[in-house]
């Protein structure tokens, strides 16, 4: 089965990106066999509707679940629709991350954990 | 003639110039195209005769069509179309009501939909004619409304356009097509930066303009010394007063409380007009 992680860099050692719809790559990872593909995010400079582009691309990866560290309303509602678990909060290496999944330690979310425009650099 | 008040910077004064000088001269129609936070009708004091409701057109998906093309989204500037596997997403607070979606639907399963917007409301106050456009909560697109409010313009009149602060879409919007644009700033380093970027806006927009500094007691002399360099010609100065600025909290004009001012901005009308061969 494979999940997404958003995250920092394009390795498994790499820490998780705290943002979902502007992350620097998405981690398309098997949990079983941990292949994976790192996927450089191509949204990250869009003006706007970032949540919805990203949310599109994960939904065409035929992944069960996103894990990341926040989610905005229309990333979530894309992937909401789409049928994938979303997991918020999530922190640490793409590793570690892999193995508390496993573990069945991630519980996913029903709603989304940030506003607009939460991952635009300078806002807060 | 069409006289636009920007700004660059928010706060320096737009408003009480705009409206100062609509109530100094005569034949004068004022349209306060801030639609985000209209504040002109505090000053002016209209009496609202008549108000339109403003829409743009949304994308609805008639997925009995659909083939999940994808094509909806794909030319999609504003990523306001999510098409997934069997379902179709619109997202109408990002819509810009562009239509390409429709236009380009191989399946003709777009149709469009109006979604209000906001309110374009329309009165008088004396012999000044007042319209201005009050965007909904919640709501980010601002230029259509601004051309909603900017169709009832009565060229017959002198024009006064409050315009939003900053260079973006809204103030574009807002100031294309004026004969002038009267640039209100401050004496302050955010007050200069941003002037010098509504600048750069006039030049690339061919606009004529002039700047009018506000508090131009305070901070330092680096906007004169800019607008001399630049050759740009200061309209004028309105030294700090604490007597503005309390009029200013009971909603009025710098000529209500100061009626000297009355002939200040008549003159700086009158230049205008001269310089510009209006």
């Amino acid at each position: 089965m494979k999940i997404c992680i958003t995250s920092q860099g394009e390795n498994l050692d790499s820490q998780v990106d705290p943002r979902f719809g502007r992350c620097q790559y998405f981690i398309v990872i098997d949990t079983e066999t941990l292949g994976f593909e790192a996927i450089q995010n191509p949204n990250i400079d869009s003006m706007g509707g970032v949540g919805v582009q990203s949310g599109q691309l994960i939904a065409n990866k035929s992944v069960k679940a996103v894990l990341t560290g926040n989610v905005g309303p229309n990333a979530f509602q894309t992937l909401q629709t789409a049928r994938l678990d979303v997991i918020t909060g999530v922190s640490g290496t793409i590793k570690e991350v892999i193995e508390k999944y496993n573990r069945g330690e991630l519980k996913p979310t029903q709603c989304p954990s940030v506003n607009s425009k939460f991952g635009i650099p300078g806002t807060k | 003639m069409i006289l636009s008040v920007a700004s660059g910077k928010g706060g320096t004064g737009k408003t009480i110039v705009a409206t100062s000088l609509a109530l100094s001269i005569s034949n004068v129609q004022i349209l306060d195209c801030d639609v985000e936070e209209p504040n002109s009708h505090i000053f002016i004091k209209p009496e609202i005769a008549n108000k339109e409701n403003v829409c743009i057109p949304v994308p609805r998906i008639d997925e009995t069509k659909c083939n999940f093309c994808g094509k909806c989204q794909e030319v999609c500037v504003y990523n306001a179309i999510a098409v997934l596997k069997d379902k179709v997403l619109v997202f109408p607070e990002l819509c810009h009501g562009c239509g390409s979606c429709s236009y380009f639907c191989p399946e003709n399963a777009i149709k469009e939909v109006d979604k209000e917007i906001g309110v374009v409301e329309f009165g008088k106050s004396n012999d000044i004619q007042f319209v201005h456009g009050k965007l909904n909560i919640g709501e980010a697109m601002a230029p259509p409304l601004i051309k909603a409010v900017k169709k009832h313009i009565y060229s017959i009149k002198t024009i006064i356009i409050d315009a939003p602060p900053g260079t973006s879409c809204p103030v574009i919007e807002s100031i294309k097509k004026s004969d002038f644009c009267i640039l209100v700033t401050e004496p302050t380093p955010f007050g200069l930066n941003d002037l010098i970027l509504a600048v750069e806006v006039m030049r690339k927009l061919n606009i004529p303009f002039g700047v009018v500094i506000n508090r131009s007691d305070l901070g330092d002399d680096k906007t004169d010394q800019y607008c001399q360099k630049q050759n740009i010609p200061v309209l004028m100065r309105i030294p700090f007063e604490r007597k503005i600025a309390e009029g200013y909290s009971r909603g009025e004009t710098i000529v209500e409380t100061l009626p000297e001012y009355k002939e200040k901005f008549q003159e700086m009308f009158r230049k205008i007009k001269e310089n510009n061969n209006f």
